[in-house]
């Protein structure tokens, strides 16, 4: 199985969009779900989200932010190359209930998640709203693709070059204020510390809310328990039991820590593939 | 084979001691992956064979899990002709270079064999085992020769999952003529065997050579395929076309000890570590794959995996690298020869002492483990002593690094797709003798049947498995 890329295109200075052969993901994927990424000879395994996939075409998407040598090696890849091993779908799908007003949170490459979500919710019948956030212009994505699937798109940027001037979870705050159909529903997806502060702004008002938890991940079949997280005191694996959690039980704190664990090494692998 | 030696009395056999296995210096391996023993010379071979008496009621074919004819084996060795060896080892175990490395002989074959129990040491049966799968690999791959009269069958099998359960099944079912797609959700086939059993007990390339042959016999793999969520049972025997299903996914779920602490950085699972070096390769400073290196690193465990673990911790240079155990020495189910190993290697052995708490620093890393000491109580039912903790032992183990190597329990993630399939209330999967779950045309084996066992015992699952599979599917064919 060789697993093509067969379009990649750069949606921000540091995110690329690969259409990628993988008919087997494509048979039972739903959103929610992402895929376990090899791109190196004895490299690493990474987890991505599935952004979207076709059947009928057996190809899915995956948008790769880049962070360390696993990402980069990624994001160096065009048309016609091809990434080492592709598993999944992986994780529980996102759970999609009917709900009125759903408030989809995506912030830099997590907006990426969001995107199957938004669909899901519109075809349930849900009014759907996003909300996705980026350091500047050009690093807010895929604010095109969630306008054709939304009702609402708001974009938002740290310095305020595009759309609101400030935090997702402070737009966020102003529209659950201001909805004319009152906000039933929040997913978050993106920085820990972004879905921290949104977990806070629904917490007091008791608006169910789901994060989409990105721990780092080995095998992604819970084989080996690297993914574990807290949740309501419980211990999880994020790749089986997750990766969506209620929001309100999440240790993000936690989360945040066990995110630097390799941190030192990471630095000399990326100065190495530099 | 033309100056054939004639085998030497009784009397003299029992002259002849036990040929050691040569192995790499301690202090060398210590910081390296090459494996550690080194193998028989053929003239060693032959000798250590000669000290087979050849017993009429041969007591170690017992004692081997899937009945190897030892004496017949022993016998070809002991003139010369390894290759009669290897057909002999081969009818009952399609897989020796494997198992001759990995069985616990000294619970099996060798603990029954008669000249042991004489009062001297019994035959080397593991060694001479491994000696006759390496020769065979060496003069090229007998098993390659296709089997006689295999007509080829309608039927396609599944098989989920490529440890030993799953590889023996396949090449027993391609054998008989089947269709068969190994479905295995890693990236590399071999289970336990490539991302559990490093390197220098398992060469990979013992276990990739005979995923090889698999393919030349016909068998098909697919990796990244994780059944259950890529595809279910019932897809692969409705629209993907398959007759009969083998689940062979393993014990797959670690267990971890419940004490506070467990999330800090520097805890890993046991599986956890040994894929990072094993299977992404880790070990070797060009991957990009990141694992933790520490000076004092502390395995909690006692079995195969937790002795793995430290040597592993060990050959990344720790200087300190410990096993706690919670009982004595001689309640460790590893292997005794990894055991003698492990203290070569200058392993630190800790016993009778129970982890209550993992102690961090500031910024969440570990840094010492807290244990209590035990006492053994009087043998419980099942024969095992048990272990109480001794009020205000308390003590620390200055550490950076903790591995739980506590076993693993059933992977929940077939199972739960799979609602028809009856488990036990461990969550393995109940299947009569003949490996038949409670599910048409599925069939399971290995470790997610038995609960985390030995190799031999699932590659003794996966042939019986497959003849079972070869007699329903021949009950269900209809006349043509
Ligand atoms: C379920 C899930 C879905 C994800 N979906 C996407 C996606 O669609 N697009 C995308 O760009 N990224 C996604 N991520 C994050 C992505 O997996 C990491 O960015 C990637 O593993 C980093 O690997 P690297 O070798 O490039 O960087 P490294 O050098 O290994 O890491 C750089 C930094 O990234 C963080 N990191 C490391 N490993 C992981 C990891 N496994 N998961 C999360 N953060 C990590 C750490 O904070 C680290 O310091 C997802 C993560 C999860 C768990
Ligand atoms: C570190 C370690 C050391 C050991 N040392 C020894 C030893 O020295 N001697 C000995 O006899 N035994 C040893 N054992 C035990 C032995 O390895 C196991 O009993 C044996 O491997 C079980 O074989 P299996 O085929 O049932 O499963 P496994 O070897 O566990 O293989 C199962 C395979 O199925 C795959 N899988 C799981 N779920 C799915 C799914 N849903 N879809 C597709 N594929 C899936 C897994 O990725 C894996 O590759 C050791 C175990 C460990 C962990
Ligand atoms: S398979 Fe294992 S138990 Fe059987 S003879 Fe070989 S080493 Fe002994
Ligand atoms: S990634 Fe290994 S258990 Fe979740």
């Amino acid at each position: 199985m060789t697993y093509q890329v067969l379009d990649a295109r750069w949606l921000s200075p540091n995110v690329k969009r690969l259409r990628v052969r993988a008919p087997h993901v494509t048979h039972n994927c739903k959103p929610g779900q992402f895929v376990i990424v090899r791109a190196l000879v004895d490299g690493e395994r990474i987890p991505l989200t599935i952004a979207d996939s076709d059947r009928a075409a057996g190809t899915i998407v995956l948008i790769v932010q880049v962070v360390g040598a696993t990402t980069k090696a990624l994001c160096a890849l065009e048309a016609g190359q091809a990434i080492l091993d592709v598993a999944g779908p992986l994780g529980k799908p996102t759970e999609i209930h009917p709900v009125r007003h759903a408030v989809l949170v995506g912030g830099g490459v997590g907006t990426a998640v969001i995107y199957p979500q938004a669909k899901a919710l519109r075809d349930a019948g849900a009014r759907v709203s996003a909300v996705v956030g980026g350091r500047t212009k050009p690093f807010v994505i895929l604010e095109e693709e969630l306008g054709r699937v939304c009702d609402d798109v708001f974009p938002c940027t740290d310095d305020g070059s595009h759309g609101f001037h400030g935090f997702v979870s402070d737009r966020l705050k102003r529209l659950i204020a201001g909805a004319d159909v009152p906000v039933d529903l929040v997913l978050a997806a993106g920085p820990v510390a972004m879905m921290s502060a949104v977990a806070e702004v629904t917490r007091p008002l008791a608006i169910h809310t789901v994060a989409s938890l990105n721990p780092i991940m080995v095998d992604g079949t819970g084989m080996c328990g690297g993914c574990r997280v807290t949740c309501g005191g419980h211990v999880k694996f994020a790749c089986v039991d997750g990766p969506e959690f209620d929001a309100h039980l999440v240790d993000f704190k936690e989360l945040t820590d066990r995110l630097t664990a390799y941190r030192a090494f990471e630095n000399c692998a990326m100065e190495r593939s530099a | 084979m033309n100056d054939t030696p004639i085998k030497p009395k009784a009397a003299e056999r029992m002259k002849i001691p036990r040929q050691a296995m040569d192995a790499r210096n301690a202090v060398a391996r210590s910081a390296s992956f090459a494996e550690v023993n080194l193998g028989f010379v053929e003239q060693v071979a032959m000798m250590e064979a000669r000290r087979c008496l050849d017993c009429k009621d041969a007591k170690c074919v017992g004692g081997c899990p899937v009945a190897i004819d030892i004496p017949a084996f022993i016998d070809r060795v002991a003139v010369g002709d390894f290759a009669g060896a290897a057909d002999v080892l081969l009818r009952d175990n399609a897989l020796p270079g494997i198992s001759g490395r990995v069985c616990p002989q000294e619970k099996q074959c060798e603990a029954k064999c008669i000249r042991g129990n004489k009062g001297g040491d019994p035959v080397a049966i593991g060694y001479l085992e491994r000696f006759v799968a390496d020769w065979a690999r060496e003069h090229g791959d007998r098993r390659l020769c296709p089997p006689p009269k295999c007509e080829k069958k309608a039927e396609n099998v599944a098989i989920v999952g490529s440890g030993p359960a799953g590889l023996t099944a396949a090449g027993e079912l391609a054998k008989r003529g089947y269709g068969v797609t190994v479905f295995e959700a890693l990236h590399e086939a071999g289970g336990v065997l490539v991302y559990g059993i490093p390197e220098f007990r398992l060469p990979k390339s013992i276990v990739r050579g005979e995923v090889e042959s698999l393919q030349k016999l016909g068998v098909e793999i697919e990796t990244n395929v994780v059944i259950g969520r890529t595809y279910t049972i019932d897809q692969l025997l409705g629209e993907m076309g398959f007759s009969a299903v083998f689940i062979a996914n393993g014990a797959g779920l670690p267990m971890f000890l419940n004490i506070p602490g467990e999330n800090l950085k520097g805890v890993y699972s046991a599986n956890e570590y040994l894929t990072r070096i094993n299977l992404m390769k880790a070990y070797d400073p060009n991957s990009s794959t990141p694992v933790m290196r520490a000076k004092e690193v502390v395995v909690v465990g006692g079995g195969n995996t937790a002795m793995d673990a430290v040597r592993v911790a060990r050959r990344l240079g720790a200087e300190r690298a410990m096993l706690v155990y919670r009982r004595s020495r001689a309640e460790m189910p590893a292997r005794i020869e990894e055991v003698l190993h492990a203290e070569e290697e200058g392993i630190i052995f800790e016993m009778l002492a129970d982890p209550a708490e993992i102690l961090g620093d500031d910024g969440g890393w570990v840094r010492a483990v807290r244990c209590v000491r035990v006492q053994l109580g009087e043998p419980d039912a099942s024969g095992r002593r048990k272990p109480t903790r001794i009020a205000g032992s308390e003590f620390e183990i200055p550490c950076q690094i903790v591995i739980s190597a506590l076993g693993t329990r059933a992977n929940p993630l077939l199972t739960q797709t799979t609602p028809d399939l009856k488990t036990n209330q461990w969550g393995y999967i109940v299947t009569d003798e003949n490996g038949m779950t409670s599910k048409g045309g599925v069939f399971a084996g290995g470790d997610i049947v038995r609960g985390a066992a030995t190799v031999i015992l699932a590659m003794g699952d996966g042939k019986k498995t497959a003849g079972a599979i070869d007699r329903y599917l021949s009950l269900n064919r209809r006349p043509t």
